[in-house]
């Protein structure tokens, strides 16, 4: 059950790390992005609403210029059909969806990482809560971007249109995901923000089980 | 023939009436309307906002509906379907974000503040957009409705958020938000007979206009569909394709 998409995982995972595409570009377009926003704010010191929402803006548009390419490479290599031949679509997508949740939560790990040693309002005061909407938040941002790369690909139009078709689908969660944010940052209990979590697991799950019905049309023609 | 004569004498009397009806605070007449706090003489524009975003909303649906059937089927005619009700979505999308930022100049003093249910019209603008956006970029037609019929479900999942829940739990200024206590349910409670019976009929005349419009709509695009298959590859056994 595991194993096929696990197969496609490390294919797709030594592929990468031979040519470092994903990588490179990722990390260089945190670090621009991180620095325009220094560079922007200057000494200033920026409240926590604003810090909160910055860090969200950054990980979507990171996200939007990275992850397209799970789907785009195999158009681009000419290797689709061969995958249409060897592998059933749920395994396709089970092993981009790996790769590309592998991928969020090491890109977003980074951004949280350089925000901490860089922003001075980026103080988390209830941990466990901001972990919870970190790893909540990559889940449904790897698989609504897996799908919508999937569609990308087919639709030929490989950069401009991820973003456009992305944000509208994603906005529910990043404007729950900031809300959260904000809440860890003050402080708030799991008590008083179980509402906002349940929305984001309900997204994750919705996306899910819609990902993986509606692929099959999107890979097979 | 019949029922468009109706169709324009029922929308001009809601619009004549949704417009010239005096509010008064005790109505006694069967033309006047209750004055309601909190809304006033704006409260006249539910006659016309509510019914655009109503529409906004069963055009959505509707293009999913059709979407999800050209899936199973792979006709392209359901694919006209949805996608002319996309079409009419989106001006009615317009309209509804439109008149309700117009509203929102005289009710709380600004066009735009960012209330849930103006960030939920937003986000199904941008959905629309996004769908033009998509079906425009691909050449081939089965490739086309395929991806749009898929890119259109997907929306359809996350929207609920938009349109049910988010403006129902946040705090919010307008008609209808969590935290509302003075106008309330405006339909249920506060409107009187007479305010009741033009919004439900202006409810109705635009839901028709919209059907109409919507049956034009598909049928044009399945007729100029066929008039461009007949000059790419005419008749002849020559050489078309």
């Amino acid at each position: 059950m595991i194993a096929k998409p696990y197969a496609l995982f490390k294919k797709d995972f030594s592929s990468e790390l031979r040519t470092r595409y994903a990588i490179n570009s990722l990390a260089m377009f945190i670090i621009v992005a991180i620095s325009v926003i220094l560079f922007s704010i200057g000494n200033e010191t920026i409240n926590e609403n604003l810090t909160g929402g910055l860090f969200w803006v950054v990980i979507f548009f990171t996200a939007m210029s990275g992850l397209a390419r799970a789907f785009v490479s195999e158009e681009e290599r000419g290797t689709t059909l061969t995958l249409q031949l060897i592998a059933s679509p749920s395994t396709v997508f089970s092993g981009k969806l790996i790769f590309n949740l592998i991928l969020v939560f090491c890109m977003n790990l980074v951004i949280a990482i350089l925000y901490s040693a860089l922003f001075e309002r980026f103080v988390v005061q209830n941990f466990a809560l901001f972990l919870l909407t970190f790893i909540l938040g990559n889940i449904g941002l790897a698989v609504a971007s897996t799908i919508i790369a999937a569609i990308i690909a087919k639709a030929g139009a490989k950069g401009t249109l991820y973003p456009v078709l992305s944000f509208p689908i994603l906005l529910p969660l990043i404007l729950t995901c900031v809300q959260l944010t904000l809440f860890s940052f003050d402080g708030t209990s799991f008590e008083e923000a179980q509402f906002e979590v349940a929305i984001v697991v309900g997204y994750d799950v919705i996306m899910l089980t819609a990902s993986y019905m509606l692929f099959d049309f999107i890979w097979k023609d | 023939m019949i029922w468009k004569i109706f169709l324009f004498i029922l929308l001009a009397f809601v619009s004549i009436a949704g417009i010239a009806f005096p509010i008064v605070e005790k109505p006694s007449a069967w033309y006047e309307f209750p004055f309601i706090p909190g809304l006033e003489e704006n409260a006249k524009i539910i006659f016309f906002h509510v019914p655009t975003a109503w529409l906004t909303v069963i055009a959505f649906l509707m293009s999913t509906v059709f979407s999800f059937r050209y899936l199973k089927t792979k006709n392209l005619d359901e694919d006209a379907k949805a996608y002319s009700a996309a079409q009419l979505g989106m001006i009615f999308c317009i309209l509804a974000t439109v008149t309700g930022a117009v509203w929102a100049k005289f009710a709380w003093g600004q066009f735009w503040s960012w209330d849930p249910r103006q960030t939920s019209i937003f986000a199904i603008l941008l959905i629309y957009g996004a769908l033009f956006a998509l079906r425009s970029s691909i050449e081939s037609e089965d490739k086309r409705a395929t991806l749009s019929a898929v890119y259109s479900m997907i929306a359809f999942v996350t929207v609920p958020f938009f349109i049910f829940i988010m403006p129902r739990i946040m705090k919010g200024l307008h008609p209808g938000s969590a935290d509302d206590s003075n106008a309330g349910p405006v339909v249920d409670f506060q409107m009187n007979s007479s305010m009741q019976l033009i919004f439900f009929l202006s409810l109705i005349g635009f839901t028709i206009l919209y059907f109409w419009m919507w049956k034009v709509g598909y049928k044009s695009i399945i007729i100029r569909d066929k008039i461009n298959k007949q000059l790419i590859s005419p008749n002849s056994s020559g050489q078309g394709g």
